[in-house]
């Protein structure tokens, strides 16, 4: 027997995530939603195979309130298990539902029959029967059991080929976002947006706007909210250009530079917690301890932002959004808005990757405040390049510092993190986190301490701050900064990366303290095989036995996590040459995710996390001061480019039998700690602050 | 101000349309001539997105007045092949699973279409010199690599 997924129990009736319909397909829901990591491709290949029916028979619905089971938001590489693993139960349950409804119309018993293409057979020929015949009566409302026994992975012919992403046809020829999917009698929006949730605007010079617009354009104005609408978007990008020169605010933010820094964390006050062996003693013996930062990163999404909205006359609301939880951004549109959720329809469309938290949900509200304004209308809502900059919620700078006590043979026999770091999750529904728009309209709403996610979701600040090597006793105090100066929320993998570059940049220091290689040392370390086994095998595809001396400016770094210490298993090897400049020559990474879906589609998510992992360790820094972000654009935000990329080697061990894990975000973390090990061995000395660039280097060098 | 006409061919048919000259082109082929494949990413000529072809060379469709295309020839994503009926660049994208959120790949396989018209056997560093005012957020730059590999090759062998 299997156990019912959490998605299960908040979404029971089968008919929420499986019909059958009367062209011969099976239409199967899912509340995870396309973010560009394949996910709907790989829960079709998921809901063909346990339904036993090719590809072409199902459709996969993704993000639709009105027919779709709530999912909650799409993070954390959670969708195959959670998702993926909801949908393989019902649609077992459903295969066993039509077949002894089958076998009752036919007089014999369910075993009797096979399936091929929704046809039942029985002796190898057809019955007359399909699965559509009988549909029709089976009570679909019915709760989920999951006392269906699933397919056997050597089963298996669907799951584990890498079938084309469904998504890709549109993408590569025209028309397939959301930015993309506005009527031709559309009315075009910009916002002009407030900055900062105290501030108040004193002014606004209407006439000499819509003079900048060049053609007509409306102005609309609520409380602190303004908007530009018309039928020319050039206009209204016009008039969105020319606004901020023609707008006077009060109490606007002010930030002082030095709180865009790391640094400034320690010295906040903190929400302050231990977890852990928090009652250990203390142990006698050496104390090695490695400090690293990472600044305040952006999503830095591709496309800024954009959603559609439309209010009926009879006030109904309907919302298109590239999101990634339809269900919670139809509740918290609700509240922002006072309409209740059963007016609302949110339904997801394609975005510019997002990889955490950014823009979209806010770009949804300012559409639906400006459709509940003009009933009838369909309003398209699309942010400005530095509005994306500038507005979304950050990835936190983070602190750590990670310390070992040391045995006289160099093991590590006692561990301890600190981890100062804002909070990771501000997304809406939370009752204190407002978005833009809401609080543009209304008071902000009475502090309350931040909350991270909890540690059984992987925590937030805390996010694999527990090396998975023995260590003796380990435990992390976490200072959690009460007042962050800018809006975080979660960006790919939330501490992972920082915590990761701490403990594998302090296995290092301890490897080499002990003159043992530093892959030696860490399998040495750890108990779990599977991880023993990642670890060889990047090692053996990377040529880790003819790594260099370093010291010379050519450097080979090895790093190793399992993200969360729950989902998939990671190693990577990076090669690189330091001059004034980190140049990369090589990434291999290896992975354990159990079961892979579609592997064209897993390796895919490995070398993506590769580049922008080492994006973050290399060049990304978001800047604020004043009023703002500063960092507004692709100059003063540059990321890794096509020319810094270099060839990449992503492996996927073979482990059909165990439960599939997680991939999305495994190999941010240990890219970026296995280039900050790769500078190490070419220089000979330690960068701590991420991003490692020039002048970082220069500076090292200079020591 | 006032509008005005202008003439140009896009994708192989001519079209008129009626907008203030210094309008970006990105606006006029989005909502004038329903060609949503144009992506706007930073109007700024930095990241690629909007790119399209104008008399074969690539150019920024967000920064590009409409004024200064009158005339021209101006291909689209559109223009490339169809989803059903595949460019061989956008079948070998397509087969490699290069790209993630899909957001940068119109402008760069117009990019790719004009290199390859130029140099049809690129070597991988004419790839990347040919892309680098691209941007890819999601990390697929060696599977787009690859994919213009693999396109060139079938190009050849059916040339």
């Amino acid at each position: 027997m299997s156990k019912l997924t959490g998605s299960l129990i908040a979404n029971p009736r089968m008919d929420r995530w499986i019909s059958f319909l009367d062209d011969k397909t099976a239409r199967v829901a899912s509340g995870k939603v396309e973010i560009g990591q394949g996910v709907v491709t790989a829960l079709h290949q998921i809901a063909a195979e346990e339904l036993n029916l090719p590809l072409d028979r199902v459709t996969l619905v993704s993000g639709d309130t009105d027919i779709g089971p709530d999912e909650m938001y799409t993070t954390s590489s959670l969708s195959i298990s959670m998702s993926g693993g909801s949908i393989r139960l019902v649609a077992a349950e459903a295969v066993v539902l039509l077949k002894e409804r089958a076998a009752l119309r036919l007089n014999c018993a369910p075993d009797d029959l096979s399936v091929v293409d929704g046809v039942f057979m029985q002796n190898g020929a057809e019955t007359g029967l399909d699965y559509w015949s009988v549909a029709g009566e089976i009570d679909w409302s019915r709760a989920a059991s999951a006392n269906a026994e699933p397919k056997a992975a050597s089963d298996y012919t669907i799951v584990g080929q890498s079938t084309p992403r469904l998504d890709l046809p549109a993408k590569v020829s025209g028309a397939a976002f959301v930015h993309d999917a506005a009527p031709d009698d559309v009315t075009h929006a910009r916002i002009l947006r407030q900055p900062g949730a105290e501030a108040s605007l004193v002014r606004l010079d209407e006439a000499a706007i819509k003079r900048a617009a060049k053609a007509e354009i409306s102005v609309y104005l609520e409380k602190n909210f303004v908007a530009f609408l018309g039928q020319d978007e050039a206009a209204v990008e016009r008039a969105a250009a020319a606004a901020p020169l023609h707008a006077e605010w009060q109490n606007a933010l002010n930030i002082p530079a030095a709180a865009a820094e790391a640094a400034w964390l320690p010295d906040q006050p903190a929400v302050e917690r231990e977890l852990g062996d928090v009652d250990a003693s203390e142990v006698d013996g050496a104390r090695v301890s490695l400090t690293v930062s990472r600044p305040y990163v952006a999503h830095a999404s591709l496309g800024p932002s954009c959603a559609l909205a439309h209010m009926d006359t009879d006030g109904q609301l309907k919302i298109w959004s590239h999101g990634q939880g339809m269900h919670n951004l139809r509740k918290n549109i609700g509240a922002a808005l006072d309409i209740d959720i059963e007016n609302i329809w949110a339904k997801h469309l394609h975005g510019p990757g997002c990889y955490g938290h950014n823009g979209a949900d806010d770009a949804a509200l300012d559409a639906a405040i400006l459709a509940r304004a003009h009933p009838g209308q369909t309003i398209r809502v699309q942010w400005r390049r530095e509005e994306e900059f500038g507005y979304e919620p950050l990835g936190p700078a983070m602190l750590v510092r990670a310390e070992a006590v040391v045995d006289s043979a160099g093991n590590p026999v006692q561990w301890t993190a600190d981890v100062w770091s804002p909070v990771h999750v501000q997304r809406p529904g939370n009752p204190a986190v407002v978005m833009l728009g809401g609080q543009a309209l209304l008071p902000p709403p009475a502090w309350e301490p931040p909350v991270d996610p909890g540690e059984e979701r992987g925590g937030g600040g805390t996010r694999n701050a527990f090396p998975l090597y023995k260590t003796g006793s380990q435990r992390v105090r976490h200072h959690l900064t009460e007042r962050a100066p800018i809006r975080t929320s979660a960006l790919r993998g939330l501490g992972a990366l920082p915590n990761v570059v701490a403990i594998e940049g302090l296995m290092d220091e301890l490897a080499a303290r002990a003159d043992i290689d530093p892959l030696a040392y860490r399998l040495n370390l750890l108990e779990d095989p599977r991880a023993q086994a990642v670890v060889e095998r990047a090692g053996a595809i990377a040529g880790w036995d003819k790594r260099g001396p370093g010291g010379e400016g050519e450097g080979m770094g090895f790093a190793f996590a399992r993200y969360k210490n729950t989902a998939a298993y990671c190693a990577v090897i990076v090669a690189l040459t330091v001059e004034e400049e980190v140049t990369l020559n090589g990434i291999w990474t290896v992975s354990d995710a159990g079961l892979v879906i579609n592997p064209s589609g897993a390796r895919n998510q490995l070398e993506g996390g590769c580049v922008q992992g080492a994006s973050w360790a290399l060049k990304e820094q978001a800047k604020f001061e004043g009023e703002g972000i500063t960092t507004l654009d692709w100059d003063s935000y540059p990321i890794l480019r096509f020319s810094e990329v270099p060839e990449i080697t992503a492996e996927l061990m073979d482990m059909p039998d165990e439960p599939t894990l997680g991939v999305g975000e495994c190999s941010v973390g240990p890219t970026a700690a296995a280039i900050a090990n790769g500078i190490t061995h070419a220089l000979g000395t330690r960068i701590h602050d991420m991003p490692f660039t020039r002048d970082r280097v220069m500076a090292a060098l200079m020591r | 101000m006032m509008s005005e006409t202008f003439s140009l061919t896009v994708n192989g048919k001519a079209e008129t349309v009626s907008a203030l000259p210094d309008t970006p082109l990105i606006y006029v082929l989005r909502n004038q001539l329903g060609l949503k494949g144009v992506r706007y990413g930073c109007g700024l000529e930095q990241c690629g997105c909007c790119t399209v072809l104008v008399d074969g060379a690539p150019a920024f469709a967000c920064s590009q007045a409409v004024e200064a295309t009158a005339g021209a020839s101006v291909e689209t994503i559109e223009g490339l092949g169809r989803a059903d009926a595949p460019h061989p660049l956008q079948q070998a994208f397509m087969d490699l699973q290069a790209g993630q959120c899909g957001y940068c790949l119109a402008g760069i396989l117009m990019a790719a279409k004009a290199l390859l018209a130029a140099n049809p056997n690129p070597t991988r560093q004419d790839i990347v010199t040919a892309l680098d005012g691209h941007l890819c957020r999601c990390g697929a730059h060696t599977r787009i690599i690859a994919a213009i590999q693999q396109a060139a090759k079938v190009m050849g062998a059916s040339a």
